[in-house]
């Protein structure tokens, strides 16, 4: 029997190319005859196109504008509103208007389109905004029973900021006309989505789309849903001009037209018992979704089932809309509305040990779910709940207590979290998707076939070990098919921390069907004997779970991770510059099928966290980012971050491979609020992020 | 104009003030150094100029006119820190990582984790925090 691979650092499958430069990304791909395109935007936030002029000499131009466009001009997604390319409305800035594609990228930057407008008045500011996407209400108990038992009521308002992906490689595609179809090949993290998006774009004008993912610089949700739109423009350029078409996105177009995190407000209204008991908890969740739906319901969705923390609460009332404003469409990024709402509820939570005088880690400890508890939709967990695990063992790590009570009077301050994030889809989500994903034996081995792309998190290394255990094969004996939706099956998207948990599931029972119709018979000499034989499997979900869509009641996930940050840091009083000196992050992960690749998805959302919560400030003028570079976008460098130590609890959830949960999401929603309850500890009480020397400095001037 | 590039003269022939890196992916056809922002602030389109780590985006080929200049290609598939980077799953998604590889050539062996950080600190990635490529550098 071969080696065991699951629970072993095992070899990257695409470590070589990586580190030797030959893996191929979407601009190191060019077809013959291929032209490069690009894509003209509007420059008001709101209104309607009066006349559109082409100052430049059309001759090698390709152009392409709404009227070009053969099936619907839409970007089918959830609700088909967000146009592929501008008719009259403009809803706002850096909405795709016109398509160019030349042969030379200088003649093609040098060609001038006006567009002149009626202006009208744009929408900002989402609570003044009068028109949601989408309204949530989750209700739970009796919110005025529990208030009028309360001790202390604690309130409070506080707020998060738009936060940019930086995957480090920005957006592109290539489209190339095949055999009367169009091929697009790319940077992103969902092939079914573009596909899906695609055949409603182009309707009868192919006769087959195929989508192929290129190694991906980096997606973080960033690539989840704009593919869709950059793939339909190149698809359209390459029809009408019947030659391939790259758009490849520098920064500042990246910047500016696709999508970044939900800015939010949240309001937490809390009654506590004298005990620090949590006795009812009135939350309100406010999301600024843009000017398209996109995917704002459902990040609107896991940011409300979030929102009262991973805390026992008999009665709670979240209600929760995304609000439409003349910005760019917000969008999917990693931890998907949670990291906004456990900010809030994280942040609060201090603020409710403040009123108490207690300390913010007993607090936790006193009201955190435990096995057999009931979360705020009413699911009752079960033994794979772990969050009191998780924070003893981050006290204990950290030595909290001990420097809770020796920073005091110092320029440091310790600070906590505890979270925890839902793996997979919502509710019935994973059966509404029907994910399919296979195994083929192959002269000499096994082939995996998904949908599920590599975006760094490391996929293919990891669904290889769940497959080779199952089928009790050497790792180095199974290959993993270049997601290309003409040759693998629909694996659901590469999103929600599901590619794991959910989509190594379902290629564990294929793998464990292929084993048995090999009986005793070696795999090579059932493939020299039956040929590519290919197990395809569905995902089957749970029988206990159960979930109401309307009611928002039920079975949210069918488990949860489970994480605890302590921050350190260290303030100084001239520049009012906080320097984080240290982050112990202790998380409960099912099972680490790959200890290396889990740690370094902890370490690295750890490090995204702390951007969110210290430098990333996009400023938003006149509805689009003005600092779209960068240059005065900063994400963390090597300089910015502290020492990271990461402690993995695997607390298993039985329905995962080997145990597994999902992870990938996870740390992103832990250092934001960790790093602010520190700062809170130096006295000073900052309720929004990020958390800018300027912010400091008022906080300190407002603190008594 | 003429260089060495990877240890092998070349001659070039492309306008003298486009951008290096474009240079390098197009008409030389490395397409292991990479373009995050166009600006030198990301540092994925690193080269070893005469054995400094540069940002190519911010060279006009005119620029390095006789100079050495080392690409991810030109450290071979066996190169120490390469492996390493594989061994401690120092790559992610990878795009940062010829870049980060070749700043970290000019470190020598056995840096110190203060030094790393500092010649690091124009290389950003976006996926691993770091850690792991403080491991991966520190190995060989």
């Amino acid at each position: 029997m071969a080696l065991k691979a699951v629970g072993t650092s095992v070899p990257r499958k695409d470590g070589l190319g990586k580190a030797t430069g030959a893996a191929r990304y979407a601009d190191d791909l060019t077809f013959p005859g291929m032209l490069h395109g690009r894509t003209i935007r509007s420059t008001i936030p709101c209104g309607t196109i009066s006349a559109i002029r082409r100052d430049f000499d059309p001759a090698g131009f390709t152009v392409v504008d709404w009227r070009d466009i053969p099936g619907r001009n839409v970007v089918a997604l959830l609700t088909d509103d967000q146009p592929c390319l501008v008719e009259r409305e403009v809803r706002h800035q850096a909405e795709p208007v016109l398509l160019l594609a030349h042969e030379s990228r200088e003649a093609l930057l040098g060609a001038a389109v006006h567009i002149e407008y009626l202006p009208g008045t744009p929408l900002l500011d989402p609570e003044r905004s009068s028109r949601s996407f989408k309204d949530i209400l989750i209700e739970k108990g009796n919110l005025e029973a529990g208030f009028a038992k309360a001790y202390r009521v604690v309130e409070g308002s506080y707020r998060t900021g738009h936060q940019e992906h930086v995957y480090i490689e920005p957006n592109g595609v290539i489209a190339v006309p095949e055999d009367g179809g169009i091929a697009v090949h790319g940077s992103i993290q969902c092939p079914y989505y573009v596909h899906k998006a695609l055949v409603t774009l182009l309707g009868d004008a192919v006769t087959h789309v195929r989508v192929v993912q290129t190694e991906t610089g980096g997606g973080f949700g960033g690539k989840e849903e704009y593919p869709s739109m950059l793939a339909g423009h190149a698809a359209l350029l390459a029809l009408k001009a019947r030659r391939p078409v790259k758009i490849v996105y520098d920064r500042v177009e990246d910047m500016e037209a696709t999508t970044k995190r939900h800015p939010a407000i949240v309001r937490h209204r809390t009654a506590v018992g004298r005990d620090g008991r949590l006795l009812a908890m009135e939350i309100e969740v406010i999301l600024d979704a843009g000017a398209y739906v996109t995917l704002s319901p459902v990040v609107l969705s896991r940011g409300a089932i979030h929102s009262a923390g991973p805390y026992r609460c008999p009665n709670t009332r979240i209600s929760a809309r995304a609000m439409f404003t003349n910005t760019p469409p917000n969008g999917a990024f990693r931890g998907f509305g949670a990291p906004q709402t456990e900010f809030a509820v994280e942040v609060h939570m201090d603020r409710i040990a403040e009123a108490l005088a207690m300390d913010p880690a007993r607090l936790r400890d006193r009201n955190a779910l435990r096995p057999g508890d009931t979360t705020a939709t009413g699911q009752v967990l079960g033994q794979d709940c772990s969050a009191r695990q998780v924070l003893r063992a981050a006290l204990r790590k950290s030595g909290y207590r001990r420097k809770r009570k020796a920073f005091a009077g110092t320029n440091r301050g310790i600070g906590l979290s505890l979270y925890y994030h839902g793996s997979g889809f919502t509710g019935s989500g994973e059966l509404k998707l029907g994910s399919r994903a296979s195994v083929e034996l192959t002269a000499t081995g096994v082939r995996i076939l998904t949908s599920s792309t590599e975006i760094g998190q490391g996929t293919r290394t990891m669904h290889a070990q769940i497959v080779a255990d199952a089928l009790e094969m050497p790792y180095e004996q199974v290959e993993v098919a270049q997601p290309d939706t003409g040759v693998v099956p629909d694996s659901g998207p590469t999103v929600a921390s599901r590619t794991c948990m959910v989509v190594g599931g379902i290629l564990e029972r294929a793998a464990l069907e292929l084993k048995e119709r090999l009986g005793d018979a070696a795999p090579e000499e059932y493939f020299r004997r039956h040929g590519p034989v290919r197990v395809t499997k569905e995902y089957q979900q749970p029988d206990w779970i159960r979930w109401d869509e309307v009611a928002y009641r039920g079975d949210a996930y069918a488990t949860y991770g489970w994480g605890c940050d302590v921050a350190e840091v260290e303030l100084d009083r001239d520049t009012w510059e906080v320097r984080p000196r240290r982050l112990t992050v202790v998380a409960d992960v099912g099972k680490a099928i790959h200890p290396a690749l889990a740690t370094g998805q902890i370490e690295g959302g750890t490090a995204q966290g702390v951007g969110y919560a210290l430098l990333e400030q996009v400023t938003m003028r006149d509805g689009v980012m003005a600092n779209a570079q960068l240059t005065n976008y900063l994400i963390p460098t090597t300089l910015d971050m502290p020492q990271v130590d990461v402690v993995l609890v695997e607390n298993p959830y039985p329905g995962g491979p080997s145990g597994a949960k999902g992870l990938g999401e996870l740390p992103m929603d832990g250092p934001a609020p960790a790093l602010v309850n520190a700062l809170r500890h130096l006295g000073l009480d900052l309720r929004s992020i990020p958390a800018l020397p300027e912010a400091i400095m008022e906080a300190a001037c407002a603190s008594p | 104009m003429r260089i060495t590039l990877n240890g092998a003269p070349r001659e070039l022939t492309c306008h003298p003030a486009a951008r290096l890196l474009d240079v390098l992916r197009e008409e030389c056809g490395l397409t292991g150094t990479k373009e995050g922002c166009g600006e030198g602030e990301c540092g994925a389109c690193t080269v070893l100029i005469d054995g400094a780590a540069v940002c190519s985006c911010l060279i006009p080929a005119a620029q390095v006119s006789g100079a050495s200049i080392t690409t991810i290609e030109g450290l071979g598939d066996d190169h120490p820190l390469a492996r390493a980077f594989m061994d401690e799953v120092g790559a992610q998604c990878g795009i940062c990582t010829p870049g980060m590889i070749l700043t970290a050539v000019t470190l020598g062996p056995r840096p110190s984790l203060p030094r790393i950080r500092t010649a690091l600190a124009g290389n950003l990635c976006r996926c691993t925090g770091y850690e792991a490529i403080y491991r991966a550098i520190r190995k060989p």
